[in-house]
């Protein structure tokens, strides 16, 4: 059995916003699926009694007092924007059309 | 001071003729500019250059180096590295200079404001030359995945520099700079040491500032030194380090005293020290093959010049490490696929519209932008890190990644209550040929195999030159770990280890890599 089918990583691209034309599709469906039996022996590792790590240090929160403090300018943040428009990021149509 | 010597200089003899006013940070600044223009460009099919390089800062790099000319003479209290040139790994933003992570989905993006390393430096007044070549946002081992095309190891033009900080080693490794900074994942920084005979430390993770990273795994990422010294290293680290309160993972206390360990282990040695060696990580051992046998020998060469320096050498075992790489590639793709998200083509960066769409919407927009911009890896990590963390798959996955890294940390543990110091080569072999494992993701990721435990633990690690193979006479790599907040430990070892090697070349090595001559490599490639 595949690790992971053509559909599925068609399906994980366009979660993850990535347009894929279908010989990338077929490329990296065959390369994700070597990589994935490799690194699926990570399963077979740790029992349950095994608590998970997700930091190598130990964290705790971190907060400052609330006080305004300069920040970059809207000429500066604006600076990089593929578009602009009266001071704020332009960007293209975000609903459906009706 | 012809332009030779300058170059070839370490940033602590810089700084001693910068001080005394031998020479003035102009001087300095234009022989390493030169030395880049000379043999950083290809100029030609034949005469292929080192390309270290995505931006090189000429003009600004001289304006600043003058102005710390005119502050020395008026007397002006400077850092001791002040005027000593750094060339800055393009993963870092620098305001002002453009910064692209080596991706074309940043092209031409010059950043508003600096990272908190760059801030340091610019500080302490050192002279950032330019923009160094990486793997895209720092994934790979090779530099081949520079969307800007790939750095070529000035040990053989034909060959990788490591990565994804293969263009920092190599303008070391060229003689383009003295010093430069690096970011470490999984061995990043070690990795392109170890194959460019050059010095490079991942220092405890939160020992220096992520602010201003472009980030590729938070809790794996770690910004630290390149130099060709283990002191230059150490007087770099001292700068870079330290707490800042725009990194929640930052650790708030004072950086380890690393540029005095690097003088006690010079001049003191190491006596009484324990090295440990990790069986997981040593040729030897069952399941560690794939460690070049030229590898392997400078490797026991330099245990063998420890234990007659007195040190006392064990074996350790850390059976986890096995199952480190595949955890590796779970949780840093994962972590990755988070972080990249910011790439929506709407605030900064590239944009691009689907072809053939009227009217496009912002996900269209978002989805083409992300097709153009990413390279080939970035999109199979970012895929399979949308895997590893999708609902169904995340406990098997994920979850079981996390847990591997829990028993990685334990092995750690268990290790250093026997030694001080545990080593092994940096990475399994010397530098292999542009292009050989590109189409081979697999066998791209093992190079990291050694150097990703220390990512996982969060722990400092250094490699340094352990001498040339025999088979291929290129550089190989030992590195050394310590536990997490004893940075120091390690150059103290590297600094002794270092010394003992120097006395047995007779010389750095680095004067054994071809002369590079205008971009050309003088004598075959191999």
């Amino acid at each position: 059995m595949s690790a992971i089918s053509r559909d599925e990583v068609a399906h994980l691209a366009n979660l993850a916003r990535i347009e894929l034309r279908p010989e990338e599709l077929d490329r990296l469906s065959g390369q994700l699926e070597v990589i994935l039996g490799s690194v699926a022996q990570v399963r077979e590792v740790a029992g349950d009694d095994v608590p998970a790590t997700s930091h190598p240090m130990p964290l705790i929160n971190v907060t400052r007092p609330d006080v305004p403090r300069p920040g970059l300018t809207a000429q500066q943040a604006l600076a990089g924007a593929p578009a602009a428009q009266e001071q704020r990021f332009r960007v293209p149509r975000i609903l459906e059309e009706d | 001071m012809s332009e030779a010597k300058l170059t070839r200089r370490t940033a602590a003899d810089l700084a001693d003729l910068l001080v005394k006013g031998d020479v003035s940070a102009v001087e300095v600044t234009r022989a390493h500019l030169d030395r880049i223009a000379a043999v950083d460009v290809t100029t030609g099919a034949n005469e292929p250059g080192v390309h270290a390089f995505l931006h090189v800062a000429t003009e600004r790099a001289l304006a600043e180096a003058a102005a710390v000319d005119a502050a020395r003479a008026a007397g002006e209290q400077l850092h001791p590295l002040a005027g000593v040139p750094i060339a800055v790994k393009d993963v870092m933003t620098t305001q002002g200079l453009p910064t692209t992570a080596g991706s074309r989905i940043l092209q031409g993006w010059v950043p508003p404001y600096d990272a908190t390393v760059v801030r340091k430096l610019r500080e302490a007044r050192l002279i950032v030359l330019g923009k160094t070549n990486m793997d895209e946002f720092a994934m790979g081992s090779s530099t081949e995945h520079s969307a800007y095309g790939p750095t070529r190891n000035p040990w053989a033009l034909d060959r990788i520099p490591g990565g994804s900080g293969g263009g920092s080693a190599a303008a070391l490794a060229a003689f383009e700079t003295p010093l430069a900074t690096g970011t470490d994942t999984g061995g990043s920084i070690r990795q392109p040491a170890s194959v460019t005979g050059t010095v490079g430390v991942k220092p405890t993770y939160g020992g220096v500032s992520r602010y201003g990273l472009i980030a590729l795994s938070s809790s794996l990422d770690q910004a630290g030194p390149c130099a060709r010294t283990v002191l230059d290293a150490a007087l770099l680290h001292e700068v870079m380090g330290g707490y800042d309160p725009l990194d929640s993972t930052s650790l708030n206390e004072p950086v380890p005293a690393v540029v005095a360990a690097a003088r006690e282990g010079t001049r003191d040695g190491i006596a009484g020290l324990r090295i440990g060696v990790i069986k997981e990580l040593h040729g030897d051992s069952e399941g560690a093959g794939g460690y070049q046998a030229g590898v392997r020998a400078r490797f026991d060469e330099s245990l063998k010049l420890l234990t007659e320096a007195g040190a006392e050498v064990v074996e350790v075992s850390c059976p986890s490490f096995t199952a480190a790489l595949a955890a590796y590639y779970l949780i840093m793709p994962s972590e990755a696929s988070s972080n990249l998200a910011k790439f929506d083509a709407m605030r900064y960066g590239l944009r691009v519209s689907p072809a053939g769409v009227a009217d496009p919407s912002a996900e269209q927009v978002m989805a083409a932008s992300r097709a153009a911009g990413f390279g080939d890896e970035v999109k199979r990590r970012i895929i399979l890190g949308t895997y590893a963390l999708s609902s169904g798959y995340y406990d098997a996955y994920y979850g079981s990644a996390q847990k591997v890294r829990t028993l990685i940390q334990r092995d750690f543990a268990a290790a250093f209550e026997k030694a001080d110091v545990l080593v092994s080569p940096t990475a399994p072999t010397t530098a292999f040929k542009l292009g050989d494992k590109l189409d081979d993701p697999l066998a791209m990721y093992l190079n990291d195999v050694a150097t990703i435990p220390a990512n996982l633990a969060g722990i400092p690690g250094m490699s340094l030159p352990s001498g040339l193979a025999d088979e291929d006479g290129l550089p190989a790599g030992i590195q050394l770990l310590a536990p997490a907040r004893a940075d120091d430990r390690l150059y103290r070892v590297g600094g002794a280890l270092e010394s003992l090697l120097l006395k047995r070349w007779g010389g750095n090595l680095l004067d054994r890599a071809p002369k590079l001559n205008d971009g050309r490599l003088e004598g075959a490639t191999r």
